[in-house]
């Protein structure tokens, strides 16, 4: 790979190996609408950061990470709730986008995807999301697993069970915030969304769930980077192709689940 | 482990007459009583998920509680082995009853109604807890799951105190030491 291109690919590779498994834990909350509200609101922190001078994946993580509290204050609405922060987060990225110079250039950047532009800011930032991310995913999965499935068990006995729901909220805000920055948005809402939906559909079990997620989402991330450089296309829209071809792919070979209730 | 006196509960406003009952360690105290007589809401006020009006609920101090609702969550999809979700919730060091134990390595949306009701009753009944609060856990349970069910909750008794409700009343007779009728005489 031509070194030109090998900081853009590693800034994005490793919020391509975890956002999946992001994107698995929000499918189990039935929260997986998140991705999309709190990238836009990432996008439109990005934008109105830009406006303050700030370096545009700061503005980022300020937006997702006030969306992700936002909710988790909001008393668990869930989809309901990121609904709003995409109505929210596109009527300011447009209007941001609208009325300043370098705005629009970056709104759309932000939609199509700058990956290739990316640099050591943003692949130090990719790199400490995986590497803290891989071990706070670990230690919350039982928790939020538990949760999901015995949700009165908290309250029974007094566990301090916000901590790790706030903690998994803010955790998925700001590594969405680094996708919509580095990857794009849509790029970065096809990441969790996609390969999480596969993993739910075809994985025997949650182990390999995760290591299904993690591969489809690396394994589209590669392909789609190789592909829009060999023909000269923008990566956003080029990862979100290959994520839904996948899908397709898969629905002709994966039996999903039938449930006997 | 847990003691209610004249305890009237409900949500917006009081459900249940006035109940007064002991459960120790090594009993399993039945609630029976007509549809509609807060036998569920009286379970959930326990652990504070109902309202108490009047009267009180005393609960062992630090005692660790197991609670099986009525409609355990179920999901349409979850990739998901029933040991990975008995794993989440502590209870993996157990050895199940062996018609759970055949299915443990299956997805759970692949697990039939009665297995899926098995293995969430099993969640409860396994582990460290204290006191075990079961909201109709016959629920789905064909004869021979209702059976691996008493001798699941009478093998589990002598560390525990246990609040079961049913509407079935051979189910709380084969699995109960004492059993209590809302809104009517104590049996």
């Amino acid at each position: 790979m031509d070194s030109l291109f090998a900081l853009p690919f590693f800034a994005g590779l490793p919020l391509a190996l975890i956002l999946p498994l992001v994107g698995l834990f929000l499918r189990l909350r039935d929260e997986w609408l998140a991705t999309l509200g709190l990238a836009h609101l990432a996008g439109a922190g990005a934008l109105a950061g830009m406006a303050a001078a700030w370096p545009p994946i700061a503005g980022a993580l300020f937006g997702a990470l006030g969306g992700g509290a936002l909710k988790h204050w909001a008393g668990g609405l869930g989809n309901s709730s990121y609904g709003l922060m995409i109505l929210a987060g596109w009527a300011m990225t447009l209007l941001v986008a609208a009325n300043t110079a370098l705005g629009e250039a970056l709104g759309h950047a932000l939609v199509d995807g700058q990956l290739f532009f990316a640099g050591g800011l943003e692949a130090a930032v990719a790199a400490v999301c995986l590497a803290v991310g891989l071990p706070l995913l670990r230690w919350l999965a039982p928790r939020l697993i538990a949760a999901r499935f015995f949700p009165e068990r908290e309250k029974a006995n007094h566990l301090p069970a916000w901590r790790w729901h706030l903690g998994f909220d803010l955790m998925a805000a700001a590594l969405i915030a680094a996708g919509a920055a580095t990857l794009g948005l849509m790029a970065s809402f096809a990441l969790v969304f996609v390969p999480a939906w596969l993993a739910f559909r075809c994985a025997p079990d949650w182990h390999r769930a995760q290591g299904w997620a993690a591969g489809l989402g690396a394994a589209g991330y590669g392909l789609a980077f190789a592909l829009a450089l060999v023909l000269d296309q923008p990566f956003g829209p080029v990862v979100v192709a290959v994520l839904v071809l996948f899908f397709v792919l898969s629905a002709l070979t994966c039996r999903p689940a039938s449930a006997d209730f | 482990m847990l003691r209610l006196v004249e305890a009237v509960v409900g949500y917006r406003s009081p459900i249940t007459p006035p109940v007064t009952l002991d459960v120790a360690r090594g009993e399993v105290v039945g609630l029976a009583g007509p549809n509609g007589v807060g036998k569920s809401t009286l379970i959930r006020a326990v652990f504070g998920a109902a309202r108490l009006f009047s009267g009180r609920i005393e609960r062992a101090s630090g005692a660790r509680i197991g609670y099986l609702p009525q409609a355990p969550v179920r999901l349409a999809e979850a990739p998901l082995t029933g040991r990975e979700l008995l794993s989440s919730v502590g209870a993996q060091d157990f050895a199940p009853p062996a018609r759970l134990g055949e299915k443990l390595d299956r997805r759970i949306d692949r697990l039939s109604g009665g297995e899926y009701q098995l293995l969430m009753l099993w969640a409860t009944l396994a582990g460290d807890h204290e006191l075990v609060l079961l909201d109709e856990p016959t629920n789905h349970l064909d004869a021979g799951h209702i059976a691996t069910a008493v001798e699941e909750i009478a093998a589990a008794r002598a560390r525990r105190a246990t609040l079961v409700v049913s509407h079935e009343r051979e189910f709380l007779e084969a699995v109960c030491t004492r059993i209590v009728t809302l809104g009517g005489a104590h049996g």
